[in-house]
C-alpha cells in the first residue's frame, strides 16, 4: 500500500520541472525554491505584521485609559470605566477566569483522557467508531448553543449537586452554599468542562492512536494487564500530546464569552465560596459591558483583554516548555 | 484497495449532497414572509395612510432593545406601504447612540435622553446642527416575582428598594407582611436578580427607586447596577427566565417579557389603591411627564410619585434620536417618512396591543411638527 | 514486572478468573445494596443512591477480583470500570445537549424556515426563517477561510520547514499571543481600524476579516503540529532523489499530513462559525436577504440565535426559532465536517495503520 501511493506521487516531478526552466536544471531548482521560500516567509512576515499591528493598537488604546485610571488596575474591585475619572481593576476578573478554567480543567482532562482510552483501548470496535465520530462533531457545537443549553438544562439540574456539596463539604468554606440560584463560577467551570471535553478527547485520542503497537504488544507479551499496558506504554508516550490537548482546551475555556455570559451571575466581588454567585471572567465582562461603554470604557475593556493575552501567553509558554522537556517521548521525528 | 474506493465513493456522495444542498438553498430564498400572517389585510388597511413621499431603500438604525417589539410592529406596516426595509439592531441604548454619533445609522433608539456632551459631539455628524430626542414609546417596567402560593403581591417603593438593596432578606419580612395582610408569605429567601449588562431598563428602574424612596436607595441611578448583593443575569430575557425558574426570585423587566407565566407586583403609590403593571396604567403615569428638553428637543422627565388613581410609576420612555438638521441626504426621506408614521395616529395606535404605552397627545403633536421640519 | 520472578509459580498456566457474567451480577448487587442503604438512611436524592451504587460496584469488584484473581487483575478491573464510568458520565451532558437541540429545534424547523428570511416578521410572532442568516454565515465563513487558509498554511510550512532564527521565533510568539485574543477584541480592532479609521461600511467582509484574525492562529498551530509529525525519513528520501525542497514539501510533506491539516482547518472553521461577538460588531445583522458580502449589512446564524434568544424570555416563537437555528448551525458544521473528513480520507496516502 505504502509503495503504491509513493509510486503515484513520485514520478510526476521531473516532467513538470523541465517546462518551468528550459535551460540548465540547477538554477531552475533554486528559482522554485526561492519563490516558495519567499512565499512562505512572506506570509510569515505578513502575519507577524498583522498581529504586531493588532497588539500595538490594543496596547495603545489600553495605555490611553490606564493613564487616567483612578483605581489600581491590578487590585481595584470595581469597574466604573465610563466614569470621570474612570475607576477599574481586573482582580475579580483574573480570579474568576483562572478559577473557572482550573475547575474546567480538573474535571475535563481526566474525563477526556478516560474517554480517549475508552475509545482506543476498551470500547468494542462497533461502538468506538460512531462514538468517536459523535464526539468529533460535538467539538464543533457553537458556544452560544452551549449557553442556551446551560441555562435551560444544566443550571436547574445543579441544585441537587449544590445541596449535596453544601451538606457534606460546606464546612470547608469553599463549597458553602447560601442557596442562591446555582449560577456561580463553579457552574461556569462545569459548563466549560463540558465544552472543552470534546476537543481534549479528540486530540488525546489521536495521540493514543499513534502509540506504537510494538510497545503495547511487548508489554502484553510480558504478561501485563490492560491497565498496566496503558500506564506503562500508552500514557508516557501520550503525555506531551495530552498536555497540548489540555492547552487547546484551556485556551477555549479562558476566552469563552457567550456561554459564560448567559450562565454566570456576575458581580465585582471575590467570594470565598465557589458555589455563591459573583465574580466574572474577562471575556464575559467585555461582552456585558461593551454595548453601553463609552470610548473610554471600551479602552478599559481592551486593557482587560490584554491581560487575558498575557495569561494565555504564560499558559502557552508553560505548555511549550513542558513539551520540549518531554521531547524524547514524541516518537514521530526520532 | 477495495476499502479505499468505497471511502472515496462515500466522500464523493457526501460532497455531492452538500453541494447540491447549498445550490438548492441559494435558489429558493425569499424575503416574502408577510403573506402567511393573518394580520396581512389589516396591515394593508393601515398602510393606506402612511405617506411614503419618495422614500425607498434600506434604513439602518440601532439602539434600545426595550423598543424592539414596537419597531417590529411598525416596520411591518411601514414595509407594506413603502419600499423601505427598516433594519433595527437592538444592541442597547448606549451602543445605538455611539453608532449614531459615528454616522453609521440614520437614527438611534435610546431609553435615555442624550447627555450634554453627546449633544455637543453630535454637531459633527449633524453637520453643525445637533441631535434631538423624540419621545415615541412608553412602557411599564414590571417587577416579576416567583413565590408559590402568592398570586397577588403589593409592594411600595421603600420595600422594593430594601429588597433590591439586600436589606429585606426573606419573603415573610414584617414590611412585606404589612403590605400584604392577606397573603400567606413563606419564609423563603428572597433572590433579587438584576441585569449583569448595562442597560436603560436598569437606569429607569433605579431612577424610580431613587426618586420614590431616596432614604432607602442610596445609589445614583445609572445604567450599571450599583447596589451590592443579589444576583445578576444578562438581558431582560435572562432575568425573566430566572424568575420563572427560581423559587423566591424577584426582578424587573419590560412588561412584555413577563408573558403569561410570571406574576407581577402591584405597586402602592400615593393613590388609595395599589396599581397593577399594565399598559393603561403606565399610560396614565406617562401622561404626567414634563418636558425638559429645549428647542426642538423633547426629552421628558417622568413623575415617579404620581398621585392619580391607577397610575403605574415605574415606566420608561424611549426616544428616537435624529439630527434636527443635517441628516444624511440619502436616508432623509425614508427617516422622515418612518418617524412621521410612528409618531402619527396609526403608529401610536398599534402600541397598546404590543404592550407599550403611547406618548401623551400634546407632546406627540409637537413631536410630529418637529419631524415634519427635519432636514 | 521484575518481581514476577519472585512470586510463586502458578499451579496451572491459566490463572483463576471471575465467572463471565460476574460484572453484571456485581452491578445488580450494588444497585440493590445502594438503594437499600439509601432507603434506610433516608437519602431523598436518587442521585445519591446512584453514586452509592457506583461506589459499591467498584469496591465489590475490587475485593472479589483481588480474592480470586490477584491484586494486579483487580486493579485492571477497577481501571476498566472507572473508564467505563467516566465515559458514561461524559456522554450524559453531551447527549442531553444534542437531544434538547433536536427536540426544541424540530418544532419550527422545516423547508419554510430554511427558505425564508425573517423579513418583517416581528420577534414575538411565529413565522420567518433563517435563509438570510445561512447565506450570511456561508459567505462570511467562506471568505474568512479563503483568506486565512493559504496564509496559515504557508506560515506553518515556513515555521516547520524553513524557520530558524529570530523571525521564526517572533512569528511563533505572536501566533501564541493571538490564540488568546478574545473574539470581541478582534472584532473591536477591525471596527476601529477598518470601519472607523479607513471609513468602510459594515459588511459581511468586515466580519470575515475579524474571523480571519481568530482563525489564522488556530490553523498555524494545528498545521505546525501535523507537519512535525511527518517523519524526517520521508523528506530525506525525497531530497536524496534530487527533488527540490519546495516540491518535496508540496508533494511529500503536505500530502502525508493532509488528513491532520484538514481536521485542523475544520476545527478552526467550526470555531469561527459559532462566533457571535465580532459578527455583532461588524456585520450588523439584517432581517432581510443580502447576498453581497462586500456591501451592506448581513445576518449570520450565531448572531440570529443570540438575538432571538435575547428577545424571547425563554419561551414563545423567538425562543423556538433560536433553537431551530441552533439545530441548523450544528447541522451545518456537521456537514462541513463530514465533507472535510471525506476529502481528507480520499486524499491522504494510506499509512498502513
Amino acid at each position: 500500500m505504502d509503495i503504491s501511493t509513493k509510486s503515484d506521487t513520485a514520478p510526476p516531478p521531473p516532467p513538470t520541472v523541465v517546462p518551468l526552466e528550459p535551460g540548465s536544471r540547477r538554477p531552475s531548482v533554486r528559482l522554485g525554491d526561492r519563490i516558495f521560500l519567499g512565499l512562505s516567509r512572506g506570509s510569515g512576515i505578513l502575519l507577524l505584521l498583522i498581529m504586531a499591528a493588532i497588539a500595538c493598537f490594543l496596547a495603545y488604546r489600553a495605555a490611553l485609559v490606564l493613564a487616567k485610571n483612578d483605581g489600581n488596575f491590578l487590585t481595584t474591585f470595581e469597574w466604573e470605566a465610563n466614569g470621570d475619572p474612570p475607576v477599574f481593576g481586573i482582580a475579580v476578573l483574573a480570579f474568576g477566569t483562572v478559577v473557572s478554567s482550573v475547575i474546567a480543567m480538573v474535571i475535563a482532562v481526566p474525563v477526556a483522557v478516560g474517554i480517549a482510552l475508552f475509545l482506543t483501548h476498551y470500547a468494542p470496535r462497533k461502538l468506538s467508531g460512531p462514538i468517536g465520530y459523535a464526539i468529533d462533531l460535538l467539538a464543533a457545537v457553537p458556544s452560544i448553543v452551549y449557553g442556551l443549553w446551560g441555562v435551560l438544562v444544566l443550571v436547574p439540574h445543579l441544585n441537587g449537586l449544590y445541596g449535596w456539596l453544601d451538606t457534606y463539604f460546606g464546612w470547608t468554606g469553599i463549597l458553602d452554599w447560601q442557596g442562591g440560584a446555582p449560577r456561580s463560577l463553579f457552574t461556569v467551570g462545569i459548563l466549560l468542562a463540558i465544552m472543552i471535553l470534546p476537543i481534549v478527547t479528540n486530540v488525546s485520542r489521536e495521540v493514543f492512536r499513534q502509540v506504537p503497537l510494538a510497545h503495547q504488544e511487548a508489554a502484553l507479551a510480558l504478561g501485563a494487564t490492560r491497565w498496566e499496558v496503558i500506564r506503562m506504554s500508552v500514557l508516557p508516550f501520550g503525555r506531551s500530546g495530552i498536555i497540548s490537548a489540555s492547552m487547546l482546551g484551556l485556551g477555549r475555556a479562558l476566552g469563552e464569552t457567550m456561554a459564560v455570559a448567559t450562565v454566570l451571575s456576575p458581580e465585582f466581588v471575590i467570594r470565598t465560596s465557589l458555589l455563591d454567585p459573583g465574580g466574572g471572567t474577562f471575556a464575559q465582562n467585555i461582552a456585558s459591558k461593551f454595548s453601553e461603554a463609552t470610548v473610554q470604557g471600551q479602552d478599559a475593556l481592551i486593557a482587560s483583554g490584554l491581560v487575558l493575552f498575557v495569561i494565555t501567553l504564560l499558559v502557552n509558554g508553560a505548555a511549550r516548555a513542558i513539551i520540549a522537556r518531554r521531547k524524547e517521548y514524541s516518537g514521530a521525528n526520532a | 484497495m477495495k476499502l479505499q474506493r468505497k471511502n472515496r465513493l462515500r466522500a464523493l456522495c457526501i460532497g455531492a449532497v452538500a453541494v447540491s444542498g447549498a445550490l438548492a438553498l441559494t435558489a429558493c430564498g425569499s424575503d416574502d414572509t408577510g403573506g402567511t400572517g393573518g394580520g396581512d389585510s389589516s396591515a394593508a388597511a393601515d398602510s393606506g395612510n402612511i405617506k411614503c413621499e419618495d422614500a425607498k431603500g434600506q434604513l439602518r438604525a440601532s439602539g434600545s432593545s426595550a423598543q424592539k417589539n414596537a419597531i417590529d410592529a411598525w416596520r411591518k406596516n411601514f414595509a407594506a406601504a413603502c419600499q423601505v426595509q427598516i433594519n433595527y439592531n437592538p444592541k442597547g441604548s448606549g451602543a445605538g447612540v455611539t453608532d449614531f454619533l459615528q454616522g453609521s445609522t440614520a437614527f438611534a433608539g435610546s431609553d435615555s435622553a442624550l447627555k450634554d456632551d453627546e449633544i455637543k459631539e453630535s454637531s459633527k455628524v449633524c453637520k453643525g446642527s445637533q441631535a434631538i430626542d423624540l419621545p415615541m414609546v412608553g412602557g411599564p417596567i414590571a417587577v416579576g416575582y416567583n413565590v408559590p402560593g402568592v398570586d397577588d403581591l403589593v409592594l411600595d417603593a421603600q420595600t422594593l428598594a430594601d429588597i433590591f438593596n439586600d436589606k429585606i432578606k426573606t419573603w415573610d419580612d414584617e414590611a412585606i407582611k404589612k403590605l400584604n395582610p392577606k397573603a400567606d408569605l413563606p419564609g423563603t429567601k428572597i433572590q433579587a436578580f438584576h441585569r449583569s449588562d448595562e442597560s436603560g431598563t436598569t437606569d429607569n428602574f433605579t431612577k424610580y427607586l431613587k426618586a420614590a424612596a431616596p432614604g432607602n436607595w442610596p445609589y445614583e441611578p445609572a445604567k450599571a447596577w450599583a447596589a451590592k448583593g443579589g444576583q445578576a443575569a444578562s438581558g431582560s430575557s435572562g432575568l425573566a427566565q430566572n424568575v420563572k425558574e427560581t423559587e423566591g426570585a424577584i426582578s424587573y423587566f419590560e412588561l412584555s417579557y413577563a408573558g403569561e407565566s410570571v406574576d407581577t407586583v402591584d405597586l402602592k403609590t400615593e393613590a388609595a389603591e395599589p396599581v397593577e403593571a399594565t399598559v393603561d396604567n403606565a399610560t396614565k403615569a406617562i401622561a404626567e411627564a414634563k418636558r425638559v428638553g429645549t428647542g426642538k428637543d423633547y426629552s421628558l422627565e417622568l413623575n415617579y410619585k404620581p398621585a392619580a388613581e391607577g397610575a403605574y410609576p415605574i415606566t420608561l420612555v424611549t426616544y428616537e434620536i435624529a439630527c434636527e438638521k443635517g441628516n444624511k441626504a440619502e436616508t432623509l426621506p425614508a427617516t422622515k417618512a418612518f418617524l412621521g408614521y410612528i409618531a402619527g395616529d396609526e403608529g401610536q395606535g398599534v402600541l397598546k396591543e404590543k404592550g407599550y404605552a403611547p406618548i401623551p397627545a400634546e407632546i406627540n403633536t409637537k413631536v410630529r411638527e418637529v419631524i415634519n421640519g427635519l432636514s | 514486572m521484575s518481581h514476577a520472578a519472585t512470586t510463586p509459580r502458578p499451579k496451572s498456566l491459566k490463572t483463576a478468573r471471575l465467572p463471565r457474567g460476574s460484572a453484571w451480577g456485581i452491578a445488580l448487587l450494588s444497585v440493590l445494596l445502594g438503594s437499600g442503604i439509601g432507603l434506610l438512611a433516608g437519602l431523598g436524592n436518587k442521585v445519591q443512591w446512584g453514586l452509592l451504587a457506583a461506589l459499591l460496584f467498584v469496591v465489590i469488584t475490587y475485593t472479589a477480583a483481588a480474592a480470586v484473581e490477584g491484586r494486579r487483575q483487580a486493579r485492571d478491573r477497577v481501571a476498566t470500570s472507572v473508564i467505563w464510568v467516566t465515559f458514561v458520565l461524559a456522554v450524559i451532558p453531551l447527549a442531553s445537549l444534542l437531544y434538547e437541540t433536536v427536540k426544541r429545534g424540530a418544532k419550527v424547523f422545516d423547508g419554510y424556515f430554511l427558505g425564508h428570511s425573517m423579513g418583517v416578521v416581528a420577534d414575538t410572532e411565529p413565522g420567518g426563517g433563517i435563509y438570510h442568516a445561512i447565506i450570511g454565515t456561508l459567505e462570511q465563513v467562506g471568505l474568512a477561510t479563503v483568506m486565512s487558509v493559504p496564509l496559515g498554511l504557508l506560515t506553518a510550512i515556513y515555521l516547520v520547514e524553513y524557520g530558524r532564527g529570530r523571525l521564526a521565533k517572533a512569528v511563533t510568539f505572536f501566533v501564541d499571543v493571538m490564540t488568546g485574543v478574545p473574539s470581541i477584541v478582534a472584532g473591536l480592532f477591525v471596527l476601529s481600524f477598518w470601519i472607523l479609521i479607513l471609513g468602510f461600511d459594515f459588511s459581511g467582509f468586515a466580519g470575515s476579516l475579524a474571523l480571519s484574525i481568530l482563525m489564522i492562529p488556530v490553523i498555524v498551530r494545528s498545521t505546525e503540529e501535523m507537519l512535525k509529525l511527518v517523519p524526517n525519513e520521508l523528506r530525506e528520501a525525497s531530497l536524496a532523489l534530487g527533488v527540490p525542497k519546495w516540491r518535496t514539501i508540496l508533494k511529500v510533506v503536505v500530502p502525508t499530513s493532509i488528513g491532520g491539516i484538514t481536521t485542523g482547518v475544520m476545527l478552526a472553521v467550526a470555531r469561527i462559525t459559532g462566533e457571535t461577538a465580532p459578527v455583532l460588531l461588524l456585520v450588523w445583522g439584517n432581517s432581510f436577504i443580502n447576498t453581497n458580502p462586500f456591501e451592506g449589512e448581513q445576518a449570520s446564524l450565531p448572531l440570529y440565535i443570540y438575538q432571538q434568544y435575547a428577545n424571547s424570555s425563554g419561551e414563545g416563537a423567538a425562543y423556538d426559532r433560536a433553537w431551530a437555528a441552533s439545530l441548523a448551525l450544528i447541522a451545518f458544521v456537521m456537514i462541513l465536517n463530514l465533507v472535510a473528513r471525506g476529502i481528507a480520507r480520499w486524499k491522504a496516502p494510506q499509512s498502513g495503520r
